[in-house]
């Protein structure tokens, strides 16, 4: 965080320039048959890890800059992405199965007129307003809560579990009128725009860069104003913060809110893209999963955890066709050994392998004298705060 | 000797198929006849010996027709209790008794034995004594279905006989067999077994039977024509709380044809039952609520020691679960015929497949010793999950003590990696896991049942309680334990070996997980995902319980299985009760940020 930031810039500066307008362009402007030629799944592929990515932007927020490991950002993102779906459930209009004006789960429900609360979702302004506003309150009223009675590090994490353990039961239920079981699928028009078609798709990749663009530039302008230093702070040492005068729980709650918005837009990119949301976007897993790419990527860092989602979902991608038994197998072995010896992920590894490298340089005398004041450091610290 | 002949070739005849399979109990019915007639109820004036010859006599008077009343010999029998006389009777009622001309000119009731020979004939049996009909030279004799006549019965006679066969059943020894003759009379509507069951009544010893009679007389007075029968009936219905006649009663308080005050009766009547099934159905919900509770009790005490006291957060403490489930389905398994795995891993090495295979021999118990599988578990499934959590311990969390948010994710990996393994040895499907006969089953007290293995899980539970805080409060481990926790670095310089406390008290945590997982096996399904069901709930236990408080994990184990359970019934949804006991946890936690039994202190970290 500390390093002159100009790597980072050039990096951000070179793949912007390459997910907003090589790949995107190769697709629409090469023939098929081309070895430049980028395939309409590649550009799906990618929106996916895009979305994926922000998530792990709004994770890194929460958990790198501010100390609260939340296991309920799948629980925003995936009421994003039911939002959104809604509307596209809407948009099928009457070329589902069953013919009818209505969602088909609707019909089979043995609905003839659509429930009053799906009215609106006719708009796609509202639908993409009530993706932001939904996470935003249900964050905002856990949020309240939580921070209030001053519930902080591993009971946060608990509870922020047991909230999205409740999401997902209520969604799995289908007097929830919201599909149940099977969620939401097999949709045609999005604005008018057909989804099946490679363009569509292409526009919403293209959305979904510029929306993680967005995303980078809000929190890397946030975490560097003095907002983010008293962010750092609260992750650091809290009781100080405190005792300097300021009312953490505001500043947690805001960044709270802020998170659960950016992954609620996620989840709304991320519906369109996939074709499919089902309660099973909730389980506890899948924040788990996002908190893989952020520990992968690297903490604490906004391109770490971007990197991390793309090199872990590649690496999911490649293992699930090549090995598909032991997938989950590399999946959990990546978790422990990153967490493990690579604390601060890919991005740190530069640092590390240079730390490592001068380690063994020197003689071994004094090797040992500085792994010794690092111990001593190491214990005095924590008595310290 | 004779009885036995005689029920094998009754139970051998064709018509007489569901009587085959209790050949097996023959000598218990001997026993039980011997038992009759020692007892001096069967055959009250001329009692015979152990195999009853006069209930022989009796019997082929009967079909005979011969000297006295049918009735009267018919009521006579009925008093025996014997299995025999219902068996013939059946037997005569379907056509299946003949009668032999024997050669004196008298005529004998004989039944035809199931095996036949080449030519369709068998061998007969004689009823008056349960021998082979000889000739005079000494041989068998055998018949066809067709060379005899079949002993016939008419309308009244065979309606006389089902009576007889019905009431036989209330004289028997057996409690439980009396207990649902019973029932079946009483249900049955009929008026006419009234003085029936009021002979029994005075004879009945068994409380529970005799509330029975009770119950059955009152709910056939029902049906009486005098309406201050009824009415004395249904206050008797009343007080006897009978649930199976609520029906019966709601149905006379709405019928327009009843006397008024029958009607006044019958709705007091069944204000009393649905008051009485609402007091049965809260026991039996706080029973199961106790229940559930003790389950998660197990399951959390062991995450109350590893997250609670060492405030290490371990998410594969569902896998120790499944892996205390898992024993348990192997040492079934070895206890029956064996147990082999081979897992083929997707890589091959100098051009041979790599992979792992086991195979275990049986030991093919049965019996009583096969049943004690269950004795064998308990320790074992400790043992196996207490290793698993020791080299978890020593491979992982040794590094972590000091970042407990990331002890999360490592463990979290740790569970990816342990479901997967699940899944390559015992396949991805839930595994078979048979209770022990001893944990079936349930009594039942005053409507209320009672099932054996919830029971057992209560049981177990408390003694788990009292042995973990025996280990922590009593013992010089405890002692180490308490201190490790407290101050670590403290502890260390007093020099307490802190690795290794660390170490046992994480390997007794997931012992405890492996306990739990046993008795899921009892209880549940026994899959690879079967930890991960329990662990939210388990997590939210030792939260609200307060964490590092064994006495608040209990409390709010009882409390959250109740209310569980509670909701369940009131709601009739276990996901919505389930999402209200969670919302209800979020907002304890306001009032209660550091659970019920908060651990006070000086420190700030």
């Amino acid at each position: 965080m500390h390093k002159p930031t100009n790597y980072e810039l050039w990096f951000v500066a070179v793949a912007a320039l390459f997910l907003l307008f090589i790949l995107p362009g190769l697709n629409a402007f090469t023939a098929p048959g081309s070895v430049l030629h980028v395939s309409d799944f590649t550009i799906n592929l990618y929106g996916k890890y895009l979305c994926y990515g922000i998530v792990a932007i709004s994770v890194d927020l929460l958990w790198g800059y501010t100390g609260l490991l939340s296991l309920g950002q799948c629980l925003f993102f995936a009421l994003g992405g039911y939002m959104m779906g809604m509307y596209l459930m809407r948009m099928i209009g009457d070329l589902g199965q069953y013919h009818q004006p209505i969602p088909d789960f609707l019909v089979f429900l043995g609905w003839s007129k659509l429930p009053a609360f799906w009215q609106p979702f006719s708009s796609f302004k509202f639908a993409t307003m009530m993706a932001i506003l939904l996470p935003a309150v249900v964050a905002l009223g856990f949020g309240f809560l939580a921070f209030r009675s001053r519930i902080k590090g591993v009971y946060f994490s608990i509870l922020t579990q047991a909230l999205t353990y409740a999401g997902c039961l209520l969604f799995f239920r289908n007097d929830m009128l919201m599909g149940g079981n099977n969620g939401f699928t097999d949709f045609k028009f999005i604005a008018g725009h057909d989804l099946r078609l490679p363009a569509t798709q292409r526009e919403l990749y293209i959305c979904s860069v510029l929306l993680l663009l967005a995303t980078y530039g809000l929190c890397k302008w946030l975490t560097n104003s003095k907002f983010g230093k008293v962010q750092c702070a609260i992750r650091d040492s809290e009781n100080r913060v405190l005792f300097s005068g300021y009312a953490t729980a505001h500043f947690k709650l805001f960044v709270f809110v802020l998170a659960a918005i950016i992954a609620g837009l996620a989840g709304a990119l991320y519906v369109p893209q996939v074709g499919i949301i089902n309660p099973s976007e909730m389980a506890t897993d899948k924040s788990l999963e996002a908190i893989v790419w952020v520990s992968v990527g690297g903490r604490g860092t906004l391109i770490g955890p971007v990197i991390g989602a793309f090199a872990v979902n590649a690496m999911k991608s490649w293992a699930t066709r090549a090995y598909p038994d032991l997938w989950l197998m590399f999946l959990g072995l990546t978790f422990i050994l990153v967490t493990l010896f690579m604390p601060k992920g890919i991005v740190g590894l530069p640092a590390q392998i240079g730390a490592l490298r001068r380690r063994f340089q020197q003689p071994k005398t004094d090797a040992s004298e500085v792994a010794n004041s690092k111990r001593v450091e190491e214990q005095i610290k924590p008595n310290l705060k | 000797m004779l009885i036995v002949s005689c029920l094998t070739c009754l139970g051998a005849e064709p018509g007489l198929r569901p009587f085959y399979n209790r050949m097996k109990s023959l000598r218990k019915y001997l026993a039980i006849l011997t038992w009759c007639a020692a007892a001096g109820l069967a055959l009250a004036a001329d009692s015979g010996g152990p195999d009853s010859p006069a209930i022989r006599k009796e019997l082929v008077q009967v079909i005979l027709g011969i000297d006295g009343d049918r009735q009267t010999l018919l009521n006579d029998l009925s008093e025996t209790g014997s299995k025999l006389v219902g068996d013939t009777l059946l037997a005569w009622t379907r056509g299946s008794i003949y009668l032999y001309p024997s050669p004196d000119g008298t005529k004998q009731p004989v039944l035809l034995e199931d095996a036949q020979d080449a030519t369709g004939k068998a061998r007969a049996i004689r009823l008056s004594d349960g021998e082979f009909l000889k000739d005079a030279a000494g041989k068998e004799l055998r018949f066809g279905d067709n060379d005899l006549i079949a002993a016939d019965t008419d309308m009244r006679l065979r309606s006389a006989i089902r009576q007889t066969v019905d009431t036989l059943a209330l004289a028997s020894p057996d409690k439980d067999a009396r207990f649902s003759a019973v029932t079946k009379l009483g249900n049955s509507q009929k008026s006419m077994y009234v003085p029936i069951l009021q002979a029994r009544l005075t004879k009945e010893t068994d409380s529970t039977v005799k509330r029975a009679i009770l119950e059955g007389i009152a709910s056939l007075q029902i049906g009486d024509r005098d309406p201050q029968v009824q009415i004395a009936a249904v206050g008797h219905l009343a007080a006897l709380h009978s649930i199976g006649n609520l029906e019966t009663l709601q149905k006379l308080a709405a019928s327009p044809k009843t006397d008024p005050q029958l009607i006044k009766a019958a709705n007091a009547a069944v204000g009393s039952i649905q008051s009485h099934i609402w007091w049965v159905n809260f026991f039996g919900t706080i029973f199961r609520g106790i229940s559930l509770g003790s389950i998660l009790l197990v399951v959390a005490l062991g995450l109350a020691i590893t997250f609670g006291l060492m405030g290490v957060i371990n998410m594969a403490h569902g896998e120790m679960i499944a892996i205390g489930a898992y024993t348990s389905y192997v040492v079934q398994n070895l206890f029956g015929t064996g147990f082999a795995f081979a897992i083929n891993l997707p890589f091959s090495f100098m051009g041979k497949q790599l992979g792992f295979s086991l195979s275990l021999p049986g030991l093919n118990a049965t019996g009583w010793f096969y049943q004690s599988y269950f004795l064998f578990v308990l320790p074992l499934s400790f043992l196996a999950a207490a290793l698993a959590g020791l080299v978890l311990e020593r491979a992982v969390i040794q590094f972590l003590y000091r970042r407990p948010l990331e002890s999360l994710l490592a463990t979290w990996g740790v569970s990816l990696v342990m479901q997967q393994l699940f899944r390559m040895v015992f396949g991805a499907n839930n595994v078979q896991v048979n209770s022990p006969t001893w944990l079936l089953g349930h009594c039942t007290l005053n409507d209320v049942s009672f099932g054996y293995n919830r029971l057992f899980v209560i049981g177990f539970a408390i003694m788990i309680v009292l042995g973990t805080w025996l280990l922590l409060a009593k013992t010089p481990l405890g002692l180490l334990i308490r201190a490790v926790m407290q101050n670590r670095s403290m502890a260390s310089c007093m020099g307490v070996r802190t690795t290794r406390v660390n170490m046992l008290t994480f390997a007794f945590g997931s012992g405890l997980a492996g306990l739990a997982g046993a008795f899921l096996s009892q209880i549940g399904n026994v899959g690879p995902s079967l930890g991960q069901s329990y662990i939210v709930d388990s997590f939210m236990t030792v939260v609200v319980g307060g964490v590092g408080s064994i006495i608040g994990t209990v409390y709010s184990a009882l409390g959250i299985g109740t209310a569980d359970q509670v909701l369940q019934q009131l709601l009739g949804s276990p996901v919505l009760g389930k999402i209200i006991v969670l919302t209800c946890i979020i907002l304890f936690l306001q009032w209660k940020p550091g659970g019920l039994f908060a651990i006070r202190g000086r420190s700030l970290d």
